[in-house]
């Protein structure tokens, strides 16, 4: 349904004299059309006086067109506003002031909503998404796609329940049912309004603090779907109060809270306006050539026990190139601080948390590599590539998977010859049952572990040395 | 003089391991061992020493005087072998029993007795209580 009919006409005249606003009405009346909800405040106002105005007067269907008709401004007459003033639980309505009764639209003070407590009013104009755009451009983010995400306080869970109820019942005395599902949901006329007009992930969060209080009952009426705060300062979470309302028999709930809510005398605030990109993950695989350099910082007790770190060389440079708050790194195994990592190099995953910069060409990630190569001989980088975040798990395989190649310079006390060795090459397939070792007993699990040494080659240097290649299964000390 | 019979090896990740000290009776030369025995009273056994996890729950708790073994030689005399830093008791060597010799030829490796990981907090003060190479010699200089 993209319109209103007559028989919305009780509907809207019962929200509207019970301090609900336009947009929440129209929602209540399951209108569907996002544009309608994008028109002006004052003209939904405008236009909703005159539909029923005009229901009044004869049975006349008025369409909302999609184009704004010329319209007539008329000013808010606040007498006719006072005379709507109906309150069936007799609680304080706000009463806009009589002095502003000469001004025009910018004076004129709206009531606000009992509903939404002004999140589709005042938190839909054009100021506060001018503010949104700003904390945006601030921030300078590069970004192509966006989520919007609103975080609303959980009474307004409450509030449309007892607004829901309060028209169902007025459509039953026209022998008409309202479901649950078919009202437009508040986040999704809020989201239909804003989003347009943004781009990129903003996340939006309302507070109401005036009506904390009223999940209140809630608590007693369904002990069980609210669990004690652990770190959270409030027992009453989104999550909480709905599967609170969903159990909650109607009889109960109209016991406890007013029908229809109560008009609140200040708007909703909002907390925070946060911005956030999605994490980028970069790949590639290092060199290591310092026999001095630990794969993560060594801090012992707040004191660096060596200088730098093969993450700290690597992620400097994307740090700054990707503007990110932090990075995550993470290698397909490691190796000692004393062992260096030749060959193809070990192929290694940073995660780019919130980067204000996300495009980056072939041509920039190799200037990129390029520059970390430069900045230091301990360690070198290739391949380095932007991946997804499946990318990672994959090269968290290897670590269990695959085969790791060691060659190691062998000393010998005794005096060998060629043939004395020989039969290293021959062993295949050997298994070892390995204990934790006392270097790492501290802080792993004493444990034997099965492992296997697939080959292994030795090359012959002279009378006390010898070099020995060896292929193993991952995760062999 | 207790402590001057065990060694201690510190690794820098805390790990104790406890061996016969240099000047200790049992690596002098006439020895022989008859036996190791790891059950050092009624009801607690070394050997049954079970840990499980990082941190090594289920470990014997030891303290200084707790003894871990007690070693027989030919000549009739028994030596106690204690542990000399508190901690937990990760595991004794087993290898020594079936081959009693170990201890004898490579005290300081093979021949270790047990492992013991100190408790993190405690860690700085254990290691400050034992003596440097030089300083042990310089007690048995001086005995």
């Amino acid at each position: 349904m993209s319109s209103l009919t007559e028989k919305d006409s009780p509907v809207v005249q019962l929200l509207m004299n019970t301090g609900t606003c336009p947009r929440c009405i129209l929602r209540f009346c399951c209108v569907g059309s996002q544009v309608i909800y994008r028109r002006p405040y004052k003209d939904l106002m405008k236009d909703l006086k005159e539909f029923l105005k005009n229901n009044e007067e004869k049975e006349v269907t008025i369409c909302f067109d999609e184009v704004d008709p010329p319209c007539k401004r008329i000013r808010l007459e606040h007498t006719e506003e006072g005379r709507d003033d109906l309150n069936h639980n007799g609680a304080l309505q706000q009463i806009p002031s009589a002095n502003d009764d000469d001004t025009a639209m910018k004076n004129s003070i709206v009531k606000i909503c009992n509903v939404c407590l002004g999140i589709l009013q005042e938190f839909c104009e054009a100021d506060f998404v001018k503010k949104v755009c700003q904390k945006v451009k601030s921030a300078d983010y590069q970004f192509t796609s966006f989520v919007f995400s609103v975080s609303l306080p959980p009474q307004l869970s409450v509030r449309e329940r007892a607004a829901w109820l309060l028209v169902k019942q007025e459509m039953g005395k026209l022998g008409l049912s309202l479901a649950k599902d078919d009202i437009v949901q508040l986040k999704e006329a809020y989201k239909w309004i804003i989003h347009p007009q943004f781009l990129f992930e903003v996340s939006v969060v309302f507070a109401h603090p005036e009506t904390e209080e009223e999940c209140r009952f809630l608590a007693t009426a369904c002990p069980d779907c609210f669990k004690p705060a652990k770190n959270k300062q409030s027992v009453f979470t989104r999550m909480a109060v709905i599967k609170a309302l969903e159990k909650i028999k109607e009889e109960d709930f109209l016991k406890h809270f007013p029908c229809p809510p109560s008009s609140p005398k200040n708007l909703c605030v909002a907390l925070e306006i946060q911005c956030n990109n999605g994490a980028i993950f970069v790949a590639g695989r290092y060199n290591k050539y310092s026999r001095n350099l630990p794969q993560t910082p060594w801090i012992i007790d707040g004191e660096r026990k060596l200088e730098s770190s093969v993450e700290e060389l690597i992620s400097e440079h994307l740090m700054a190139a990707f503007k990110a708050d932090s990075f995550n790194f993470s290698s397909s195994g490691r190796e000692d601080v004393d062992v260096r990592t030749l060959g193809n190099g070990r192929p290694f995953a940073i995660e780019l948390v919130n980067p204000r910069r996300i495009h980056f060409t072939a041509e920039e990630m190799k200037g990129l590599q390029q520059t970390i190569n430069n900045s230091s001989d301990k360690i070198q980088v290739r391949d380095l590539q932007l991946v997804t975040r499946e990318a990672i798990g994959r090269m968290k395989e290897g670590e269990e998977e695959k085969t790791k190649t060691y060659s190691a310079l062998v000393w010998t006390d005794e005096a060998i010859q060629k043939e004395d060795i020989a039969f290293l090459d021959d062993i295949k397939e050997l298994k070892l049952d390995q204990k934790t070792p006392l270097r790492v007993l501290h802080r792993r699990p004493l444990a034997v572990r099965c492992r296997i040494i697939h080959t292994m080659k030795c090359e012959y240097i002279d009378e006390h040395h010898f070099r020995l290649h060896l292929k193993t299964q991952a995760g062999t000390y | 003089f207790s402590q001057l019979q065990h060694n201690n090896y510190v690794s820098c990740c805390r790990i104790c391991v406890i061996t016969l000290a240099e000047a200790h009776p049992l690596l002098q030369n006439g020895k022989t061992i008859t036996s190791i025995n790891y059950q050092i009273s009624a009801n607690c056994s070394r050997l049954q020493n079970k840990v499980s996890g990082k941190s090594k729950r289920g470990a014997q708790f030891l303290t200084e005087l707790a003894p871990l073994c007690r070693i027989s030689s030919s000549d009739g005399e028994e030596y106690t072998i204690y542990s000399c830093i508190r901690g937990r008791l990760i595991e004794v060597n087993e290898n020594i029993l079936s081959n009693p010799v170990l201890l004898q030829e490579k005290p300081s490796t093979e021949g270790y007795i047990a492992v013991v990981l100190p408790k993190f907090e405690e860690s700085k003060s254990v290691t400050q209580g034992l003596l440097t190479q030089e300083e042990y010699e310089e007690v048995l200089s001086k005995r």
